[in-house]
């Protein structure tokens, strides 16, 4: 038996399977230890993903940033050669084209009609409304049976209800757009489960698009309704493409960067006594660092080469697949001095956690507040919060583009 | 120091507000970059440096 199961295991990598995304070691914070090895052996280097295809893969901190800055790149999965990240995406990347798979000027005049809900001081103003959530979740949580489960009860809650108020999607509405996200963004859905998914994600928003047209409210697919569909500049379908990343990307990063913050912070107890402890200076800086140890975006920001090109010193042909691991990029020492170390006191303010170039993360600063005010309330509100289970039992999302836990048993 | 902005390049991804924010300002109406003030004192040196440093759009030049 057991020369049976291994002897069919070598089979399997004789028929040249997947290297990437790779395996996570140990620990469940740090990046694939292949991963590391490649930052520090061979910095850009070919890869083998689920297709077949060797897209370069790039590691180091400023060739990440060279890479994703370089307008002789293109973000377009449509072109040939880009490297989808699952057969779901591959399967869906004609329907539900938003401005994260389209290059300038395009790309630009999308993103524009959205930068002014995420600046920096409106979604100042939203602080206190994203306080008040929090503390009502946490009364809710501690009048509940404990051990409770945190993702159910608090990280995914928040990011969903302050996403949904601002673009003007009913909460009540959570179980359907909750159970398409997670389709959407598992790296094993099948093409048939992906694009059934997205057609259904589409003709929800496309319906809420068309009601929002006859009876508008305050929020952003009211706006985009009334401004782009009425004006006949964007159909309701281009407008629930967009509605359909900005919900998925609202609620399904900030909800893992809470539990998974949560557990790293409960695994460095002098960390956590930090955060506890710190003003609204410390628990900003302790944001960056966290996004940038953990950076939940496991699989590497996609792009294909426009042109023959030279980057980090690498011969690049037109039409090459390339991936920057920004991952592990956030692990490069040249950048962060003693790199895996998790320290909220750090510099770290310059990550690429939030990816880099023209599409960087619109929504950032409204991640930044919410991480914030979570971080600010939730250890301090209840002090002898702790896991209920071990952390090698935790379920972690190594099947999905976004990392995290899928589930969080904790008691106090 | 001299600070010089590209709006067009800008990405309104608010880096640099909060970098430096005595600088930097996002305009209400689509969140692209203003600046406050392009001969910024020398305090705020090092925080105009990082803005320059961490904008994904590269829409920050500084100079002398």
């Amino acid at each position: 038996m057991t020369e049976a199961l291994s002897s069919s295991s070598q089979a399997v990598s004789d028929a040249r399977e997947p290297e990437f995304p790779m395996s996570r070691g140990r620990c469940p914070f740090d990046p694939p230890p292949e991963l590391e090895r490649r930052l520090h052996d061979e910095p850009v280097s070919r890869v083998r993903i689920w297709d077949g295809s060797e897209p370069w893969l790039f590691t180091r901190y400023e060739d990440v940033r060279a890479l994703l800055r370089d307008s002789r790149v293109s973000a377009d999965t449509d072109l040939p050669g880009y490297p989808p990240q699952s057969p779901g995406v591959a399967a869906r990347r004609k329907r539900a084209k938003a401005f994260i798979s389209m290059d300038d000027p395009d790309h630009a005049s999308q993103r524009r009609m959205l930068t002014a809900d995420f600046m920096v001081k409106k979604v100042e103003r939203l602080r206190p409304r994203i306080q008040k959530i929090v503390d009502e979740l946490i009364d809710d949580m501690l009048a509940g049976p404990k051990p409770a489960d945190l993702v159910q009860a608090f990280a995914l809650p928040l990011p969903s209800l302050v996403i949904c108020e601002l673009l003007g999607v009913p909460y009540e509405d959570r179980a359907l757009f909750h159970r398409l996200s997670k389709v959407l963004i598992s790296q094993e859905a099948t093409p048939q489960q992906s694009l059934d998914a997205v057609e259904e994600l589409l003709a929800y928003l496309s319906r809420l698009v068309e009601q929002k047209l006859k009876d508008p409210g305050d929020d952003v697919l009211s706006r985009l309704a009334t401004e782009q569909v009425a004006a006949g500049t964007m159909t309701a379908d281009d407008v629930a493409a967009m509605g359909q990343l900005l919900l998925v990307a609202g609620h399904e990063t900030t909800a893992n960067m809470i539990a998974l913050g949560t557990v790293a912070l409960l695994e460095h107890p002098e960390q956590l006594d930090l955060v506890r402890d710190g003003d609204a200076a410390l628990i900003a800086n302790a944001v960056e660092e966290l996004l940038r140890y953990l950076t939940i975006v496991h699989t590497g920001r996609r792009r294909v080469a426009l042109a023959d090109m030279e980057i980090a010193g690498q011969r690049i042909r037109k039409g090459d697949g390339l991936i920057a691991a920004s991952d592990v990029a956030n692990r490069d020492a040249e950048a962060f001095p003693d790199p895996d170390k998790l320290d909220v006191t750090r510099k770290a303010r310059h990550h690429v956690a939030f990816g880099y170039g023209v599409h960087q993360c619109l929504g950032q600063p409204l991640a930044r507040v919410e991480l914030q005010v979570v971080y600010s309330t939730l250890y301090r509100r209840i002090p002898t919060l702790k896991l209920a289970a071990p952390l090698a039992e935790l379920d972690f999302k190594h099947d999905m583009l976004v990392y995290g836990v899928h589930s969080l048993p904790v008691t106090w | 120091m001299k600070v010089v902005i590209d709006q067009d390049r800008c990405v309104g991804a608010g880096q640099c507000v909060l970098a430096a924010p005595e600088v930097f300002d996002q305009r209400e109406d689509d969140g692209i970059v203003v600046l406050l003030d392009e001969n910024p004192p020398e305090e705020l040196h090092d925080q105009v440096r990082e803005a320059a440093q961490i904008c994904p759009a590269l829409a920050i030049e500084l100079a002398g």
